[in-house]
């Protein structure tokens, strides 16, 4: 199995992700010395569709991503016409999760994929063509 | 120029070794770079990017944004951090396509795709740090990432969520009609009282005052309410994305009540 790709995401218009936590990560996955892609701001090349999103979702492999909630990034994705891969994907939230956590996810081989599944209980019907 | 036109610049780091990179990396995302850190020795960038900086070793984070900047600017790239990308998420799992956000949103910033489904065309249309939209949203499938909380901010829907009455704000309230009713009414009766004063700063104050009112109940920031258009245009733009909306609704196969 390919080793996951790494992505970060720096949210760096706003603190609603503890400064100490995000630099804590970076710190971390810079000592690693392992390749990786930062991103200043996730929200931002979503709202230009930037190409950078197709490449991630086109690359083979497992993604792991370190920026917020799993829901709020399975569609800023989605909204820049690049579909997470649901099997393959996991989301370190680091509004709520430590940094030691989330290092140790992001560096772990194995995926525990955690995107919201389409068709959640009491959820409308997906409209799905979108994606 | 639209924001998905606008040329950006990524960079690639090569061989910079763990404190040096940090450092780099700290400055290059704080000025809105997307920074690839490869362990390639020899990176070959796609062809036809000349919107890629490879750079092999770091010298200094200054050096380096300096080197960044420079190339920015040659490519006519983008500069980040005069936008602050805030705007609606829809999460598609929850939305139904009843078009309430597209009527109620007075800036542009939903449209429909060509098949007459809701989509959010004009990102940075939107006003910074109002969620408005997705507090009219029946199924609150409005998110807006940088918000304080959930489920908002994207965090999970629960059922209290879809119960609780801070999540339902009457359109027609904050459509033009009773706003600016009770804005007139205030402004007459703080008008009569200010021909005798003869304080236009005083209307004003009259007028922010209640603004702020506004926006401590429904959440809204007062420089939105503050940068709506007049009461005419308003009525104006409310026929027009009303119409826009009952088009898509009279087209759309998919709508689900
Ligand atoms: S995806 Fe989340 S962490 Fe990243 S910029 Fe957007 S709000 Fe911030
Ligand atoms: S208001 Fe209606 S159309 Fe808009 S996001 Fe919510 S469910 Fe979808």
């Amino acid at each position: 199995m390919s080793n996951p790709q790494i992505i970060y995401c720096h949210c760096a218009y706003a603190q609603v992700v503890p400064k100490e936590v995000k630099e804590a990560v970076l710190r971390k996955l810079c000592d690693a010395n392992i390749p990786f892609e930062a991103v200043a701001d996730l929200c931002e090349l979503s709202a230009r569709r930037d190409a950078g999103l197709q490449r991630i979702v086109t690359t083979t492999g497992p993604i792991k991503i370190a920026a917020c909630y799993p829901r709020a990034v399975k569609w800023l994705f989605a909204a820049a016409q690049a579909r997470l891969p649901a099997d393959s994907t996991e989301i370190l939230n680091m509004r709520v999760q430590t940094a030691e956590e989330i290092f140790e996810r992001l560096l772990n081989p194995e995926v525990k994929p955690n995107l919201p599944a389409s068709e959640q209980p009491g959820a409308k019907p997906n409209l799905s063509s979108h994606v | 120029m639209s924001l998905k036109d606008q040329k950006t610049l990524r960079l690639v780091l090569t061989e910079a070794p763990g404190a040096k990179r940090y450092h780099a990396l700290q400055k290059l995302l704080e000025h809105g770079y997307t920074v690839t850190c490869t362990t390639e020795t020899n990176f070959q960038a796609e062809s036809n990017h000349s919107n890629v900086l490879v750079v092999t070793g770091v010298t200094s984070s200054e050096n380096l944004l300096e080197q960044a900047e420079t190339t920015r600017s040659q490519i006519e790239a983008v500069k980040h951090g005069e936008w602050k990308p805030w705007f609606p998420v829809i999460d598609y799992d929850r939305c139904t396509n009843c078009m309430q956000c597209l009527s109620f949103c007075l800036f542009g910033v939903y449209g429909v795709d060509q098949n007459h489904k809701i989509e959010v065309q004009n990102n940075d249309s939107c006003k910074t740090n109002c969620p408005a939209c997705s507090r009219v949203c029946p199924e609150a499938a409005i998110m807006f990432p940088k918000y304080k909380t959930g489920p908002i901010n994207g965090d999970a829907v629960t059922a209290a969520d879809l119960d609780r009455e801070k999540m339902k704000i009457d359109i027609s309230a904050l459509l033009g009609g009773d706003v600016y009713s009770m804005l007139r009414t205030r402004s007459e009766r703080a008008q009569s009282r200010f021909s005798k004063e003869r304080d236009p700063d005083k209307a004003l104050k009259e007028r922010q005052r209640c603004l702020v009112k506004l926006a401590e109940a429904g959440d809204i920031p007062p420089e939105v309410l503050m940068a709506l258009p007049s009461p005419e245009e308003i009525i104006q733009r409310a026929e027009v994305a009303k119409a826009k909306a009952a088009a898509a609704l009279q087209n759309s196969p998919q709508q689900i009540s």
